[in-house]
């Protein structure tokens, strides 16, 4: 909290840098006067050296800087160019080069704040200037930093066993590294176990799914814990301390065999939501699908005859295992694990289409959604893959397929699934192959990069499906004309030749849009990472560090992080893993040495502080009557220091002394340029 | 320090205070007589007929310890703060009012106008019917009477002087009024050192919560309580039951008087060291400690009138934060419709 | 006033590290164009906002202050944005009684994706803050006389000296 009573600035040695950017900076902001402004104003608050250049991030522009801090001896740099988001690390390694703590160089952004959003050139010339002033009152006041130094567990924690997880497990585990594989559902695989054909291949999604998952399952560097759920993460990367909830099985894992006679004896058939779409069934005691992997079976007991009416118990007395492997006193059991990283791979959930109710779905007994369909198709499916109609027997002879259902409409979702395209002309391609219906796609805009993606849409346009662009109106049975009797009717304007037009079918598809899941939030919070407006995980940055988080140590990957085909999930799961095996091999992390620290000398232990941390970092010591913060766990954000009554904790990087020059430096221009007399300096409080 | 062999020359006034400052300096006891054998008094308004002329007769510097209370808030104050300061060698703003402004310069938060509206036309023991205010200069038929100017903002005294020592409290606790001497006299009679200019004498460190018996724990307040609203449990910190207590927010010195008898700190021995704002510092401590959080998805205005609902339980936050510091406060003072 | 000699606010905001200064960053990679009366200060979070900052930049002849941070449920340190927003309020009700008008101090919350709505609250600050008039706080805290204060600052010691000068009248 304090301003000590004579400034350092004085004995400080500045260089100020003002950046063209080429034009994107010159072309509005006036630098060569900039700089000329800060040499001769700014010279009584340290500046020895102001210069402008073409591009300052530029090795030569670099160099620049570098030559001054060893022939000028500058203790502190201003470099007035981009947003410090963009080229901070670029100057600060520059003035480590040189020999200066890379902390000692502060970036002003007179591009994004000036240049990019002001446009007369007068003004937006003051305010950069005002913008540098803040920047040089503010550097003298930086402190040297080092880097804090944190040792890295080589255990990975990999959320969510859909390929992407099993893709990221399976990376770090063949590099000889151990990974704990948490999934919510009883069996790993995900959205794509439950896929028929893959596009634009149409290899099956078992074929080449189910051989991974057997691989997660007998890897011995993998721990799979199904039918679990993270419930708590503490600690810091590289040693995160996660508390999962194993879910009671009721099965006991060391003594099933996975025989599966307790499923075919169990008597009760409930329909299955889940892999099955609703479209089969499974029993009270199940496994998600044939090739689920881990085999134990799970009793749901909400469906159970023994656990909802107290008697059955067809399952246990007939397990053949000594001793019975079904054991109905099993309860959730809590598990701590230590892991160094985490990645979140915890994937999306299908929208709804009942919420699109002209679209008939729920209503209409052969309106499907793509999962639906799905499974139609799946020869594993519940018929065996005969693309038939609800009554189980009839194959439509005319199919319509809806594309982007919740998905680019500004009433569900106004981004782009990126699938949904893809999928339906691979639906139609099945479609046309099984039945040899008529196919109706309805599209807005055809959407097919990628390798070989739009190779496959022109053969599926060459198979004879036709397209119609435009969004579907509605889907309805209400007959209008003789033809449309007992049919569907997809009510739809035809944009290619402006006019509406009413195609009967047997069968509509509707490209369901993928949407995030529904706890993303709640789970963003538990793992401290944050959700886009649309809910999906936010990366760290969205072309550059497209796997990472703002949180250390937390890294994201497949549909979790935004909607995605299946070799981009296999790519972020890799690249993940890659991350994650990279901070492994390095065996510890250099966090950035922004911190707090309490004064123990100003502290009287009021305990203010005490429950402010999200991330447990401060503690009370009894026995010394202070608190105290554990640097590893600080974070940085200040809201510590920014609450001590007594002024005792400090920040590193954002300390009072910093924010208070910043302000004044900031005010020592009025808005046209103007020196402001009136820039007080606060009362100095006297100091003992 | 002393001129040859004379004993030291001591000062006290009093300018904008309450004589509380005199009282605690005269309680210091026996002590009183050291204090005698040590000093030759120079100017004690409150205790010796002393008259400003004989200060204006001094040469400068000719007081060895002037020991300033009160605040400034009439150009007497400011002249006489001029005057003890060209005619003292240590120049100290004693207590609360000289150090921070204290009680006087709540004023700060209305304007000159409503204060003599206050004290000259709306007091009801007045009877004032034509309106009459003090002037500063009135035509008498002996010759023109004057009065001090009656300023709009109460000043420290290092708003308008020099100060070398700050002595905080309201007023300053005996025992470190003793303590301070004894520093000074130590100064002046064995040429012991003195400490650097701008110390804050006869202080802690630390907060008042260093000094305070109560039981602390972890803090979440989900609303806070007038003193009247409810009975403390004894032995435990005041501010975890809702009694808003500027002891965190202030420098310890005082021993917890208030906060061991059931009332919180009022924060009269001012900031910690290095502090630039008192109040400000009481109230981020204060709201971060509210229990009012949210979740994800909350509504937010929802979630901001909670807030605002925890918040109003706290009453004239700024006469509660800065009730010994406005002066002293980042802002002085209030910004009021009749400036001026 | 007449358009060329209208009173032009200055304003520091503060922004957090996660998302409002990225949220400025967008603006500016987008090409919004707001009014250059912003001076921004970058936090690591609004939580810490140290309500000193706000009292500091009034103090030194700021005519508003912009608070941003990311929304409630999306800080990036997962709820210190909570504790901004009590800070907040406490504050204004502070404010208010030392006559600064609450729409002087703003909390506007804008997330890194939100670059449109942080020019908009800029320009909707800007306009409000026109509308108020001048702060002229130096002026109000030295009684009217303008602080002889030296910028290697040894307080307002000399004020004292200069003759009062009544300031612009404080609006309501």
């Amino acid at each position: 909290m304090s301003t000590a009573p004579s400034s350092p600035k004085s004995q400080e040695r500045i260089g100020v840098y003002v950046c063209h950017c080429g034009s994107n900076i010159a072309g509005v902001v006036d630098v060569k006067d900039v700089a000329q402004w800060a040499g001769r104003e700014l010279a009584e608050d340290g500046v020895v050296i102001a210069r402008d250049y073409q591009f300052m991030c530029s090795n030569l522009g670099q160099e620049l800087i570098e030559a001054d801090i060893k022939e000028q001896g500058l203790t502190r740099v201003v470099v007035a160019a981009c947003s410090p988001h963009l080229h901070e690390a670029t100057f600060r390694t520059a003035c480590q080069r040189a020999g200066l703590n890379p902390y000692l160089c502060e970036m002003v952004s007179i591009r994004e704040q000036v240049s990019w959003v002001h446009t007369d050139r007068d003004l937006a010339t003051a305010k950069a200037k005002a913008l540098i002033a803040g920047g040089v009152e503010r550097v003298a006041w930086h402190e040297p930093l080092e880097p804090l130094i944190v040792p890295i567990n080589p255990t990975t924690l990999v959320v969510g066993g859909g390929i992407a997880g099993i893709q990221a497990a399976l990376e770090i585990a063949d590099s000889g590294y151990p990974v704990i594989l948490v999934e919510r559902e009883p069996s790993i695989g995900g959205h794509m176990a439950q896929f028929d054909k893959t596009f634009p291949t149409l290899d099956c999604a078992a074929c080449i799914l189910t051989p991974k998952m057997v691989a997660v399952g007998s890897h011995p560097n993998i721990t799979l814990l199904t039918y679990s759920e993270v419930e708590r993460v503490d600690g810091y990367v590289g040693s995160f301390l996660v508390t999962i909830r194993k879910k009671a099985r009721y099965v006991n894992a060391e003594t099933c065999t996975g025989c599966g006679l307790c499923i075919e004896k169990c008597p009760v058939r409930v329909v299955d939501e889940v892999f099955e779409a609703g479209l089969g069934y499974r029993k009270a005691v199940y496994r998600s699908f044939p090739q689920a992997v881990p085999k134990y079976p799970v009793i749901d007991t909400e469906h159970c005859t023994y656990f909802q009416r107290g008697k059955c118990k067809a399952c246990q007395i007939f397990c053949p295992t000594q001793p019975k492997s079904i054991n109905f006193e099993q309860k959730d059991e809590i598990i701590q694990v230590e892991v160094g990283n985490i990645i979140l791979a915890t994937g999306y959930e299908l929208f709804d289409c009942r919420r699109i109710p002209q679209y008939g779905y729920g209503r209409l007994a052969n309106v499907y959604t793509s999962l639906e369909f799905e499974r139609l198709c799946n020869a594993a499916g519940p018929t065996g893959g005969e693309v038939v109609l609800r009554d189980g027997v009839t194959k439509p002879k005319t199919v319509g397929i809806i594309h982007c259902v919740g998905s680019r409409d500004s009433k569900y979702n106004s981004y782009c699934s990126v699938i949904c395209c893809m999928q339906s002309l691979k639906f139609a391609h099945l479609v046309k192959e099984r039945t040899g219906a008529e196919v109706y796609n309805f599209y807005i805009d055809m959407r097919t990069p990628f390798k070989d993606y739009d190779e496959f849409y022109q053969k599926v346009l060459a198979e004879g499906v036709h397209f119609v662009r435009g969004r579907v109106a509605e889907v309805t049975d209400a007959a209008r004309h003789p033809g449309e009797e007992g049919k569907i009717i997809v009510q739809v304007e035809d944009t290619l030749i402006g006019r509406q037009r009413r195609i009967p079918v047997d069968m509509v598809i509707l490209s369901a849009a993928l949407e995030p899941r529904r706890d993303a939030q709640e789970v963003a919070h538990k793992f401290g990472i944050a959700c886009s407006a649309n809910g999906w995980f936010i990366e760290k940055h969205p072309k550059l560090d497209p796997v990472a988080t703002m949180t250390e140590g937390i890294f994201i990957a497949g549909c979790a992080q935004g909607p995605k085909d299946i070799p981009a999930t296999v790519a972020q799961g890799a690249a993940a893993a890659a991350r994650v095996i990279g901070r492994i091999h390095q065996g510890h992390l250099a966090l950035e040495p922004v911190r707090a620290s309490v004064i123990a000398e100003r502290c009287s232990g009021c305990r203010i502080c005490n429950n402010l941390c999200p991330f447990n970092a401060i503690s009370f010591r009894e026995d010394l009557g202070v608190t105290e913060i554990n640097p590893a766990l600080c974070q940085g954000c200040g809201t510590c220091v920014a609450a001590c009554p007594a002024g005792a904790i400090t920040g590193t990087q954002f300390s009072n002394e910093q924010v208070f020059a910043q302000i004044e430096g900031l005010l020592m221009l009025d808005f046209s340029g103007a020196p402001r007399g009136a820039a007080v300096r606060m009362l100095e409080p006297a100091l003992s | 320090m002393s001129t040859n062999g004379a004993k030291p020359k001591l000062a006290m006034y009093w300018a904008a205070s309450c004589g509380g400052c005199e009282i605690a300096t005269l309680n210091i006891g026996e002590h009183i007589l050291t204090v005698d054998q040590v000093f030759d008094l120079a100017f004690f308004p409150c205790i010796a007929d002393f008259k400003v002329s004989d200060v204006e007769g001094y040469p400068d510097g000719y007081i060895d310890l002037c020991l300033f209370n009160g605040a400034i808030r009439s150009s007497e104050n400011e002249h006489m703060a001029h005057l003890l300061r060209r005619k003292s060698k240590i120049l100290v703003a004693f207590g609360s009012c000289a150090y921070e402004g204290c009680i006087p310069a709540l004023a700060n938060l209305t304007s000159r106008q409503a204060v003599l509206r206050t004290v000259y036309l709306d007091n009801p023991s007045l009877d004032n019917p034509s309106g009459v205010l003090p002037q500063t200069t009135t035509p008498a038929p002996e010759g023109e009477l004057t009065l001090p100017a009656f300023y709009h903002t109460v000043k420290t005294l290092d708003q308008v002087v020099d100060v070398d020592y700050y002595v905080p409290g309201c007023p300053p606790e005996s025992h470190q009024i003793w303590a301070v001497l004894q520093t000074v006299v130590a100064a002046l009679t064995e040429g012991a050192p003195l400490p650097p200019k701008g110390t804050i004498l006869g202080a802690g460190q630390v907060a008042v919560c260093e000094e305070c018996p109560l039981a602390r724990h972890e803090k979440t307040i989900p609303r806070f309580y007038r003193p009247y609203e409810i009975v403390p449990k004894p032995g435990l910190c005041l501010l975890e039951q809702g009694l808003v207590c500027l002891g965190p927010a202030t420098v310890c010195g005082c021993g917890a008087l208030c906060p061991r008898v059931g009332m919180g700190c009022r924060g009269c021995y001012g900031p910690l060291p290095g502090v630039v704002d008192q109040g400000a510092r009481i109230l981020t401590a204060l709201a971060s400690v509210i229990d009012v959080t949210g979740k994800p998805g909350d509504n937010e205005e929802e979630l901001a009138r909670r807030v605002q609902d925890a918040v109003s339980t706290i009453p004239d936050p700024a006469g509660l934060f800065y009730y010994f510091s406005m002066a002293h406060s980042l802002l002085h003072r209030a910004r009021v419709a009749d400036n001026q | 006033m007449s358009e060329s000699e209208r009173f032009e606010p200055l304003i520091i905001g503060f922004t957090c590290n996660w998302c409002s200064y990225r949220a400025a960053d967008l603006a500016g990679t987008s090409r919004m164009k707001y009014p250059p009366n912003v001076r921004l200060i970058r936090l690591m979070c609004s939580g810490r906002l140290d309500p000193t900052f706000v009292l500091k930049a009034l103090a030194n002849g700021a005519d508003g202050v912009l608070i941003t941070g990311c929304h409630p449920g999306e800080c990036h340190y997962l709820e210190q944005n909570y504790k901004a927003m009590r800070r907040y309020y406490l504050l204004r009700a502070m404010l208010t009684q030392m006559g600064i008008e609450p729409e002087r101090v703003r909390l506007v919350w804008a997330s890194a994706a939100e670059g449109a709505r942080f020019a908009e609250e800029v320009t909707r600050m800007v306009e409000d803050v026109r509308r108020l008039g001048p702060l002229n706080w130096p002026a109000i805290a030295a009684d009217g006389a303008e602080p002889a204060a030296s910028r290697n600052g040894h307080g307002p010691a000399a004020a004292a000296e200069t003759a009062p000068v009544v300031p612009e009248e404080a609006k309501p």
